[in-house]
């Protein structure tokens, strides 16, 4: 599910914090969240080593990147799985249409994927005639709600559950005003083991694949992927390139970190290997490209790659949380999705890397040292250059860089201010500036700081 | 062919060579031996597992028999509890079969204290769709069965050859409503480990 909307983060933020309880029950959950991440990580005295060995591992990964995939691909082979490549979106799409129509398959179930999202496989496999359900409770919300994802752990972090209740009335047949968690989650687990038990066909993502054995990890706490690959003939796992990792002892590293930057859990519920296919059935792997060999070469941004997809980031992000994964525009929301998508589209994302403050908070988090903040900070001069930014932000810019450069007009221009914040306020509170937007302006000072300085001077004198 | 075209773009773009950490002093840190089981008594209990510290086959018997009714189908993975289906019996059918299961009893030799996680592999469930089907899981686990870390469990698998494996650290649960944790999503709605002394 995409969002469509030519709309850009300030007016999609803006739209997003109409609902001002909203917006701060949005904000106190993730930080409750990020706060569950800080007693999990204060607890391994090795926290931070564990952090640089996993950020290691993944530069090391990212150095060989094309020999690992080659073992990955020669291994997983030889135990049975058959492995498809893909260049682009829409060719992962079609590899997992052709994969259902050689089956005559009309119906899948799927379970957590973000790259399935960036590649918006649910739309076209809809186009193709083919039934597809999201497994995943959250997924499942926020599909039949007929909207994406807003976070990638947490999908419907947007909703509140007088909502879902309304959504699982119209779709399936709870009772009406019932919005008690426990009693949805159980009308979703029956309307969801009848769906596992029916389809033919279960297509899950890949948090880590590994070159040395050729076999692939999947977590989840519901029990979903597994549900559902094993009772399918055909398991389609679709895994990005940088899902590689080279040995399977380094899992010990990235299966202490990712939920215990994610969610403040030791461990997932499953952290389920697929090595071989079970007797009967087929495992199928999709390796996407879709731009990542191209930020593989951009060196400033390549380090984006080494992503668990915990999510951290967005958690703790003060623009996230009072913005919602929704005002992002992309698959991935947040930080590391605002250094991922200019990537993709530069000219579609040019507004991501600035929906920031630049505080590190991010980078702060993040499992495997990403330098968040700094990329994001990077791709504003990138975008900039590139002659991509909003033509208002562009033309102030312009202003601001004249009157800094003269004395005369800087000078001049700080009076006028103190003037018009002293005589003529509402020339400043007003909506068309968006400064005033959520806040009050501040009382200006009687003098600046070089006018002051000069009188002291004068008087000691 | 796209193959072709994806590893000659990662190759042409990727960094050079940066060799892979050296884990040995992270490891070591981890390598803590002391007080395992109630270490893993605490984090387990914490993330919904009922844990039972039994001395025998027969301690693990009663228990069941006070949680289910005999009228249920349950499936076993161990010949000392040979009161119910063996594993062996129905592992060649279909997973679908297993749609009625109430419960199934599984034997692991590797637990995880730091995390509560319990390895098993295809073999250990018989089918792969048993721990996950089932409307409650039981896992039978030795009390020297357990390791400190996932650093240290992964030196216990080694490079064991396995079809599918999964750690399995509580019953399935989900937060996805207002981040309210539920007990029973998809999988089974309890697990209860018995630890033998």
């Amino acid at each position: 599910m995409s969002t469509a909307t030519d709309k850009h983060h300030p007016q999609l933020a803006a739209d997003f914090n109409r609902d001002e309880p909203r917006v701060n029950w949005h904000d106190e959950t993730l930080w409750w969240v990020r706060a569950k991440r800080d007693i999990a990580a204060h607890k391994l005295p090795e926290w931070e080593l564990l952090r640089e060995t996993a950020s290691q591992i993944k530069l090391n990964v990212l150095s060989n990147l094309s020999a690992y995939l080659e073992q990955f691909e020669a291994n997983a082979t030889k135990n049975g799985v058959i492995v498809h490549w893909a260049q682009d979106a829409a060719e992962h799409n079609q590899i997992v249409y052709s994969l259902l129509e050689q089956r005559g398959i009309s119906k899948m179930v799927k379970s957590k994927s973000m790259l399935t999202e960036e590649c918006h496989l649910n739309e076209y496999l809809k186009e193709q005639g083919i039934d597809v359900i999201d497994s995943d409770l959250g997924e499942r919300i926020v599909q039949l709600a007929n909207e994406p994802p807003s976070h990638i752990v947490l999908p419907c972090i947007h909703k509140k559950k007088e909502e879902i209740g309304d959504i699982f009335h119209e779709h399936l047949g709870s009772a009406k005003g019932e919005s008690d968690p426990k009693i949805l989650t159980e009308t979703a687990r029956q309307h969801l083991r009848e769906v596992f038990l029916t389809r033919r066909a279960a297509l899950t993502g890949v948090n880590f694949a590994i070159a040395e054995t050729g076999e692939f990890v999947i977590c989840t706490n519901e029990g979903n992927a597994d549900m559902g690959a094993h009772l399918a003939e055909i398991h389609i796992a679709s895994m990005g390139i940088e899902k590689i990792i080279p040995k399977r002892k380094h899992l010990g590293v990235f299966l202490r970190l990712l939920t215990r930057s994610a969610t403040g859990q030791p461990i997932t519920t499953y952290s389920s290997h697929f090595s071989k296919p079970q007797d009967g059935s087929e495992i199928h792997i999709v390796i996407v490209d879709n731009g990542r060999s191209i930020q593989l070469g951009r060196e400033e941004f390549r380090n984006s790659l080494k992503c668990i997809r915990c999510g951290a980031c967005m958690n703790t992000c003060p623009v996230y949380r009072k913005s919602g994964g929704h005002s992002y525009h992309t698959a991935i929301a947040g930080p590391i999705g605002s250094i991922l998508a200019p990537n993709l589209d530069m000219k579609k994302y040019a507004d991501l890397p600035f929906a920031s403050t630049l505080c590190g908070s991010c980078s702060n988090v993040c499992p495997v040292k990403i330098d968040i903040h700094d990329q994001l900070y990077k791709w504003r001069q990138v975008i900039v250059k590139s002659g991509y930014t909003p033509t208002a932000k562009s033309m102030a810019m312009k202003a601001m860089a004249i009157t800094l450069a003269s004395p005369t007009l800087y000078r001049m221009g700080g009076k006028t201010g103190r003037l018009v914040f002293k005589y003529a306020p509402f020339a400043v509170n007003n909506k068309f500036n968006p400064w005033y937007n959520q806040r009050e302006m501040p009382k200006a000072p009687e003098q600046s700081f070089g006018e002051w300085y000069a009188k002291r001077k004068g008087a000691k004198n | 062919m796209s193959r072709e075209k994806i590893l000659a773009a990662v190759k042409f773009n990727q960094p050079g060579a940066n060799p892979l950490p050296d884990m040995e002093v992270l490891n070591a840190l981890t390598d803590i031996k002391t007080d395992l089981i109630s270490k893993y008594k605490t984090v387990a209990t914490a993330g919904g597992t009922f844990v039972h510290e039994v001395s025998d086959f027969n301690g693990i018997k009663v228990i069941l028999k006070n949680d289910f009714k005999p009228e249920v189908k349950i499936i076993s993975a161990l010949d000392e509890l040979s009161d119910y289906i063996y594993t062996d019996t129905v592992k060649f059918e279909d997973g679908h079969s297993f749609a009625d299961v109430e419960l199934t009893i599984l034997r692991t030799n590797l637990g995880v204290a730091e995390n509560g996680a319990l390895w098993l592999t295809e073999k250990q469930m018989g089918s792969r769709v048993l721990p996950f089907i089932a409307q409650h899981l039981a896992v039978v686990i030795g009390k020297d069965d357990f390791v400190p870390t996932m650093a240290q469990a992964y030196e216990v698998i080694g490079d064991a050859d396995y079809g599918y494996g999964s750690f399995i650290s509580g019953p399935s649960k989900t937060a996805d409503i207002e981040q309210s944790l539920v007990i029973g999503a998809h999988g089974p709605r309890s697990l209860s480990v018995f630890i033998l002394s």
